[in-house]
């Protein structure tokens, strides 16, 4: 019972980082109807620098906090100049440019930084009260995922950009006739999502290490949290970055072991695009003819 | 001088020409109707000045030329377009809905003002505030477009067949909130009608379009009384 205990808080705590980045995945998929497929590794060059800062002697939380701010500059600048001149493209060519924003992101890493293995540090002290179940460092990165979710719902739901990012989102010709800068609000989706991203690399790499490929799998695991909470339901994707965390957690130490765990993400995506291709919360789309 | 001032304007879907020259004026503080049958080209022309299609020829709007900026740079200048199809945000709220139509505007007290005002004329958005848009009625969503609009605080509001789809008496209500408006409120008001009896009955001036041209202008008077536009479009 108490090992059951300790693989579902630990599912809540990588949960909690597969959720952070299924939400930066929908909000550009609510923008854009895409799926971002660089996302994971815009995620792990945000880590890498994080790195860079720590190791240059910089306070942890300091550190984090420009990482976040440097990687919103540098989703506004991918949108810019990448994502821009394909935004009337087919739909092929826009995840051909993800898929080279990953695979050269992933290279650039790998030459600056090289493919060695470098440890992480992790914000939380070593000891603390829940540490029985749960090691600091789960604690902390599902606060910190909490306190996330929390900003972005507060930023959505209650200020004038929020609303106009929606509303963006939603009818893009509507909004323009508001004045709303709706290329800006793209750009802005894009700055948000990549900020998000690079919170859940910093929170995840003390757990998996840090290497250029270290997202690729919890990519996969964002993908079905994103799909099983409904791809265009924010709120979805949190509860579907949980459940996802759980059921891996669960699954891959009482089923089918640890070295088939990154399957349940991928049996996850193919059941839920076969059974229920809206997800949870997503909403059906019914087209009149 | 004229408020808005459309010279040799041509618009087209992609290679599709839809207006082939057209040309007309909207006096400051007037009510103008563009007529025409289905096709003719009145969305489209209301369009072409948001720059929402391509667009060749000149608008000038308070004597500058608006022709090649952005639909959202048109909406900052205070031109408010009340689209076909009423272009709500059907996943907000209704009130949602409304303050962004005053985004681009800084005077915070005066939007709340504004907004009361609003439902001083459309007490039912107020009931309906909280309420998601996509779950209001037609006419509802129409008297919603047009709050919008107004809370752009615009100087001119170009209204694409705000008596679509509402029933008789709807209209008639709307079209007297859309004549206070116009008198109370100093908006100019651009209407795109099928409904030519009620459009010429609340408007100044009125242009007939045909086949993407103006092929008539004049005051609504001299149109209610032209012998062509009573049979084609009053019906009588």
């Amino acid at each position: 019972m108490e090992g059951f205990l300790h693989q579902v808080l630990a599912g809540l705590a990588t949960g909690g980082i597969y959720a952070s980045l299924a939400l930066a995945l929908v909000m550009i998929y609510q923008a854009t109807h895409l799926v971002n497929f660089a996302q994971g590794e815009m995620a792990m060059f945000a880590t890498y620098i994080a790195w860079s800062l720590v190791n240059a002697g910089m306070p942890y939380w300091i550190a984090f906090g420009l990482t976040v701010g440097i990687s919103f500059f540098i989703g506004i600048l991918i949108e810019r100049v990448v994502i821009r001149p394909v935004e009337n493209a087919p739909v092929l060519a826009v995840v051909v440019v993800f898929i080279a924003l990953l695979v050269i992101l992933n290279s650039v890493t790998g030459w600056i930084y090289t493919y060695t293995i470098k440890s992480f540090p992790s914000p939380f002290p070593q000891e603390m009260a829940l540490g029985r179940y749960m090691s600091p460092h789960e604690v902390g990165a599902i606060g910190v995922t909490l306190v996330v979710l929390l900003l972005l719902f507060a930023f959505f739901r209650f200020t004038p950009l929020g609303l106009a990012l929606r509303a963006a989102a939603q009818n893009p010709v509507s909004a323009r006739l508001v004045g709303i800068r709706v290329g800006w609000m793209l750009a802005l989706g894009w700055g948000l999502a990549a900020a998000i991203g690079a919170v859940a690399g910093m929170m995840v790499a003390p757990i998996v290490y840090l290497d250029p490929n270290m997202m690729g799998g919890i990519l996969l695991y964002a993908f079905a949290a994103a799909l099983v909470g409904g791809i265009d339901s924010p709120m979805g994707a949190v509860i579907g970055g949980f459940l996802v965390g759980v059921l891996e957690n669960v699954l891959g130490a009482f089923v089918i072991g640890n070295e088939l765990k990154l399957s349940v993400a991928l049996v996850l995506i193919i059941g839920v695009l076969l059974v229920k291709p809206s997800g949870l919360f997503g909403r059906v789309h019914v087209t009149r003819v | 001088m004229a408020l808005l001032e459309a010279r040799q304007l041509y618009a087209a879907y992609g290679h599709t020409r839809v207006l082939h020259g057209v040309d007309f004026a909207i006096d400051k503080g007037s009510i103008t109707a563009l007529l025409g049958a289905n096709g003719a080209g009145k969305t489209t022309t209301l369009r072409a000045l948001c720059a929402m299609v391509k667009t060749q020829g000149e608008v000038r709007f308070e004597g500058a030329r608006i022709d090649g900026r952005s639909t959202e740079d048109i909406a900052r200048l205070g031109v408010a377009h009340v689209p076909d199809g009423r272009g709500t945000f059907l996943h907000l709220s209704t009130e949602e809905n409304l303050r962004l139509g005053a985004y681009t505007r800084r005077d915070r007290a005066r939007v709340e003002t504004d907004l009361e005002r609003v439902y001083g004329y459309f007490p039912r958005l107020k009931e309906r505030r909280r309420q998601q848009a996509g779950t209001l009625s037609g006419g509802e969503q129409q008297m919603l477009a047009v709050s919008r609009a107004l809370m752009l605080a615009p100087k001119l509001m170009l209204l694409d067949e705000p008596s679509f789809g509402l029933a008789p008496l709807l209209v008639r209500e709307l079209f007297g909130i859309l004549q206070a408006i116009n008198q109370r409120e100093q908006v100019s008001l651009l209407l795109v009608e099928q409904n030519a009896a009620m459009a010429l009955d609340l408007a100044d001036h009125a242009y007939l379009i045909e086949t993407g041209r103006v092929v008539l202008s004049g005051t609504a008077e001299a149109l209610k009384r032209d012998d062509s536009v009573r049979k084609s479009y009053l019906g009588y």
